[in-house]
């Protein structure tokens, strides 16, 4: 997801149709992304958070979640 | 003095590139995103496009392409490198600029020539210039916004840093009106605009650009 203090246009185009569409109490939207990887057992949460980190999001805008399903 | 010009698959503007700097006096040298050898160049230009096709995020699978782990070891040891546009974000994702650059405000594509303030003269790629000096080049990019945590924009701002200015409002909604930055040393630079398309009255709106690959012979030259 975009940091809370990154400034994200696309959410708020997104906000924007809602309005129009006539949807009313959706103050703000946010839009972000998901990955899902299958990965072997022997892959540990470090490395998941080290792929999250070094590749899939960027730590200057994007803070990130690493779930196992 | 040889200048390399990296190509990746979706590269737009490589060739523009090449042919500034030959039109600078250069000898332009064409680099391949899988290749694991700079052939020798004394300094490299990433130029603009979709890399990759944007996939991830701009710029985001160039930083980590083959050619890229030897521009940075290159960098670190103080060659010039220019990223413009599309490699002004395989710059910042490939660490060797602070910040990042992001989705528009208003979210449209801005494509205009428009007027850059240099704001230093003191790096590899804009010595050609006086600090202060206008110039017109053109804008074409979607993702242009540079963002930045307050303590590096006090950074880069204390440092001399924030090399190109926009004149008029960023049209792209970029903070503190930044085009482009340099590194700490002053031989990374990156910016949105492109200096490239301004190098001749005919096909430009102007030849304010070529000053950037000017520049940069002469400082490889005095080096």
């Amino acid at each position: 997801m975009p940091k809370p203090e990154i400034l994200d246009p696309q959410g708020q185009a997104v906000a924007g149709a809602l309005h129009r569409l006539g949807v009313a109490g959706v103050t703000d939207v946010r839009q972000g992304k998901h990955f899902e990887l299958e990965v072997d057992d022997a892959v540990d949460d470090d490395t998941l958070h080290r792929i999250a980190g070094s590749l899939l999001a960027n730590p200057v805008i994007e803070d990130w979640r690493v779930t196992r399903a | 003095m040889r200048v390399g010009v990296i190509t990746f698959p979706g590269t737009l503007d490589d060739v523009d590139a090449v042919r500034a700097v030959r039109l600078a006096g250069g000898e332009a040298v064409n680099l391949w995103h899988a290749d694991r050898d700079l052939h020798g160049v004394d300094a490299v230009v990433v130029p603009g496009g979709f890399s990759y096709g944007d996939y991830l995020r701009a710029g985001a699978i160039a930083a980590r392409a083959p050619i890229m782990d030897e521009v940075v070891v290159a960098a670190d040891h103080g060659m010039p490198v220019l990223g413009i546009c599309n490699g002004f974000q395989i710059l910042c994702e490939a660490g060797l600029l602070p910040g990042a650059l992001t989705r528009n405000v208003g979210l449209h594509f801005v494509c205009r020539d428009l007027r850059l303030r240099v704001e230093s003269s003191a790096t590899a790629w804009t010595g050609a210039f006086a600090a202060g000096q206008e110039i017109v080049v053109p804008l074409k990019s979607g993702e242009g916004r540079y963002v930045a945590d307050a303590a590096t924009l006090a950074q880069l701002e204390a440092d001399g840093r924030i090399v190109f200015r926009y004149v008029d409002a960023a049209p792209n909604g970029s903070t503190s009106d930044i085009a482009g930055i340099a590194s700490a040393n002053g031989r990374v630079v990156g910016l949105m605009p492109h200096p490239e398309h301004a190098i001749e009255p005919l096909t430009g709106p102007s030849a304010d650009g070529l000053g950037l690959f000017t520049s940069v012979l002469a400082a490889v030259m005095s080096a």
